[in-house]
């Protein structure tokens, strides 16, 4: 019974590495590309090490399993944070049909209002 | 008309790997003997293919930027790799494999990214 649930978490997980992937090769944008591609982190890889914690029980793989969810959820919002303002204060462009860019209103109209404080 | 053809050319062959891969028996190039094989390999070739897409995404990448994002997310696929991969073998140092991977990419890629917003790293 666990195995089984064990491995539907893990082909949930395979099947979000994949469109995750699909979604990096295919869109046509940084932060498109980013967008897309986040969702391979925490719904895919989190979703394989669930489906390793459900297949292993609490061993010490298991536990292992879920040290590693906690600490891939917490860190991979941020780096991909980091690299979206990264990648818009060195100057990349939107693609053409996006539509509003609110990030670049609020630095170019507020000196530094939200960021220093 | 020719986005379309596009489409339907990458689409066609997606889906054909993804039937080979799933439905076709493809060798098993190591472990033979324990539980789980047969499902486990179909696993391994469905997160080879999502590399391979991550490396076209390096070689093509227009920007900088790009490939950053395509060396983080491939560094997500390896630690994937690794906890499948601690399963049927049932070692689970594969999984320390792992943790270690996440914290060298997480802190690689918030490197890359001051660097390429053009500030010091000590900052």
């Amino acid at each position: 019974m666990s195995d089984t649930i064990g491995m539907i978490f893990i082909g949930i997980g395979l099947f979000f590495d994949l469109m995750g992937c699909v979604g990096l090769v295919r869109m046509p944008d940084i932060y498109n590309r980013l967008q897309a591609s986040t969702k391979c982190v925490t719904l895919g890889t989190c979703s394989i090490m669930l489906g390793t914690f459900f297949m292993t029980g609490f061993t010490s793989t298991g536990i292992k399993a879920l040290l590693c969810i906690v600490f891939l959820a917490l860190t991979a919002p941020v780096s991909a944070h980091a690299l979206s303002r990264a990648a818009h204060i060195s100057g990349i462009r939107l693609w053409k049909g996006s539509v509003t860019d609110a990030y670049r209103s609020d630095r170019e109209s507020g000196p530094k209002s939200g960021g220093a404080q | 008309m020719k986005k379309r053809i596009q489409w339907l050319i990458g689409t066609a062959l997606l889906l054909g790997v993804l039937y080979v891969i799933l439905f076709k028996g493809l060798p098993v190039l190591f472990y033979q003997d324990l539980p789980f094989v047969p499902l486990f390999q179909r696993c391994f070739y469905v997160l080879l293919l999502s590399s391979a897409l991550c490396l076209l995404r390096v070689m093509f990448g227009p920007t900088a930027a790009d490939r950053i994002v395509a060396i983080d997310i491939l560094g997500i696929l390896i630690v994937g790799f690794c906890a499948i991969l601690c399963i049927p073998t049932g070692r689970n140092w594969y999984l320390d494999i792992g943790i270690a991977w996440a914290l060298q990419s997480f802190i690689s890629t918030l490197a890359l990214a001051k660097y390429l917003e053009g500030r010091n790293l000590d900052e």
